[in-house]
């Protein structure tokens, strides 16, 4: 590349093609949006064709719930919120990690690995509507998986959900951005998966960002310093605006600033998406280590 | 004439190995042009950087008017692109995949048509994943026309396909061109070069060594020929360039039909392997 003159080969564009400028131009905001669509519609109908990622997936946050609800029961000390509502949070949280980090990572590997990325790389598709298509497929699939356990929760474990709009206002923006944030992250993980076995370096991370995020033990009694390390991320900001859709008001004050931070929460989600968008876009690769 | 692609002293390293070594290449608008050569001679390599998915050391590279280096979406919309053998979007159905592919592109070429065209109309609905090889093969190449390329690139498209399968490709190739479409085709069959090239070019070393028709190849036409036949019961040979004067000797010895006649001239086959200097590779 650093040999490469470019000039000659401008001239000859300009006069082959007569029109044509020989910068590289990015695609326009409406090409990618209406390719993103095209994308989420084939990622969406990916998942739903992998029968066995798709019972694992439903069926995880619900046995997860149905365990620590059995396990843990009763108040948490000083509020009027019950465990299995906080734990109903956490899965929250669990699914988007699942499906952003884990799955996410590990199917951009896959794709990388069998040459779909470097075939989608010759067409005129937008890097930025594979990212949407990617995002909205994790969206998707946590939405579902999130209904389900609402559900299984509500009729099994006396679950109560909110019942004013506010709330629900609150749940869809903290996952949209949560999931985004999370999606963008997995996209970059998934350089780290070199091959098709390779994917058990990513859980580990995970496995940690999990406990550190406040997922599996109540965030509040998590070490200070703990809590520091996961407030960089973005899960434990996800799982705290859950806290404040489905946790009684009061819960608040046992949070570690005394209040839901919703400002600071959408701040902080917002920056990862705009940070994992860039780095994406930068660092992504579309062909394997494997492949020259 | 004018030219769909044109290199000027392409150069790649790996390491210290040059895999392509000062390649200059011409490719006219509406011709298929074939690129022989070994493996490891830098084929691949050459066609990745013309699609602009790979980057080169070293040399001008201008596609469609274009630098492949710089090439945008609008670019990619005219190129049209079937990689080595794949298998990817298992999950999918030949016509969602064929019908998301078309959706990339401003304009594209009727799904279904694109589908017939291949000949897998019957698997629309077909995973991809339960198709044979040689279907497979053909999905690839409809992903590869349905965005309606000015510039089509195939890179070993038949590798794996039975004979009968392999003249119903080159009928749709044929049928590209017809519609004007330019086609630089990589492959292993030189049988397949010369039925399907205007012009063939051997890459040997990371050099272009000869381009010229499948014909003209490395002097081919002007290549000695040998007229054979029978004479007392025994066969007997002669190497002439001119075979024609030969017979006409022959047919007023014999005075009319000369036993066993045969003319051969030497094949692409012959001429390749000289070309790339047989038994240095290991491997044709």
């Amino acid at each position: 590349m650093s040999t490469m003159t470019t000039e000659g080969v401008v001239e000859t564009a300009a006069a082959a093609t007569g029109a044509e400028a020989g910068r590289p131009g990015r695609a326009p905001a409406g090409e990618v949006w209406r390719i993103g669509k095209v994308r989420m519609r084939v990622e969406i109908r990916q998942l739903t064709r992998n029968s066995s990622l798709l019972i694992y997936t439903f069926a995880l946050p619900v046995v997860m719930l149905l365990l620590f609800g059995t396990i843990f029961r009763g108040e948490i000390a000083g509020t009027s919120a019950t465990y299995q509502q906080v734990y109903a949070t956490g899965m929250i949280g669990m699914c988007v990690i699942n499906g952003a980090l884990q799955n996410l990572a590990y199917a951009v590997a896959i794709e990388r690995h069998t040459k779909a990325l470097k075939r989608l790389r010759t067409t005129p598709m937008p890097a930025a509507s594979y990212f949407l298509g990617k995002v909205a497929s994790v969206l998707a699939a946590t939405l579902a998986q999130v209904a389900v356990m609402l559900l299984v929760g509500v009729m099994v474990m006396g679950l109560r959900l909110p019942a004013d709009a506010g709330r629900w206002f609150t749940f869809a923006w903290v996952l949209v951005l949560g999931a985004t944030a999370c999606s963008l992250l997995g996209i970059g993980m998934s350089s780290l998966i070199r091959s098709e076995q390779g994917s058990a370096i990513v859980w580990l991370p995970i496995m940690v960002l999990q406990f550190i995020s406040g997922v599996f033990i109540v965030f509040s009694t998590l070490p200070k310093a703990v809590q520091e390390i996961g407030a960089v991320f973005p899960v434990k900001w996800l799982c705290q605006g859950m806290r404040s859709v489905f946790l009684p008001e009061d819960f608040k004050y046992s949070e570690p600033a005394h209040s839901w931070e919703h400002g600071r929460l959408a701040l902080v989600l917002g920056l990862w998406c705009v940070v994992g968008l860039v780095l994406c876009l930068r660092t992504f690769s579309w062909r394997g280590r494997d492949d020259g | 004439m004018t030219t769909a692609l044109r290199t000027r002293g392409l150069r790649k390293n790996y390491g210290d190995a040059a895999a392509l070594d000062g390649v200059e290449l011409d490719v006219a608008t509406g011709e298929i042009f074939a690129l022989l050569g070994p493996n490891g001679a830098g084929k691949s390599t050459a066609v990745e950087i013309l699609e602009g998915l790979r980057d080169r050391d070293g040399g001008d590279v201008c596609v469609l008017g274009t630098d492949p280096a710089w090439g945008d979406h609008r670019w990619r919309a005219r190129i049209g692109v079937v990689l080595q053998e794949a298998r990817d979007f298992t999950m999918l159905r030949v016509g969602e995949a064929v019908r998301q592919f078309g959706e990339y592109y401003p304009a594209h070429r009727d799904p279904d048509e694109v589908i017939a065209a291949v000949g897998l109309t019957e698997q629309t609905r077909t995973l991809t994943s339960r198709l044979s090889g040689g279907q497979r093969r053909r999905l690839d190449v409809a992903l590869g026309i349905v965005g309606d390329p000015e510039l089509l690139f195939l890179d070993e498209p038949t590798t794996g396909f039975d004979p009968a399968a392999r003249r119903q490709f080159w009928e749709l190739i044929r049928s590209l061109r017809s519609a004007g479409t330019t086609v630089l085709l990589t492959t292993h069959y030189l049988d397949e070069a010369e039925a399907l090239a205007d012009r063939v070019g051997v890459l040997s070393h990371g050099r272009l060594v000869d381009v010229a028709t499948p014909d003209r190849l490395g002097g081919r036409d002007r290549a000695e020929a040998v007229v054979a036949w029978e004479q007392d019961g025994k066969r007997r040979s002669e190497s002439t360039a001119e075979p024609t004067r030969l017979i006409g000797e022959l047919a007023t010895r014999f005075r009319g039909e000369i036993p066993g006649l045969s003319v051969v001239r030497p094949s692409l086959e012959d001429i390749y392997l000289d070309l790339i200097g047989s038994g240095q590779e290991g491997e044709r």
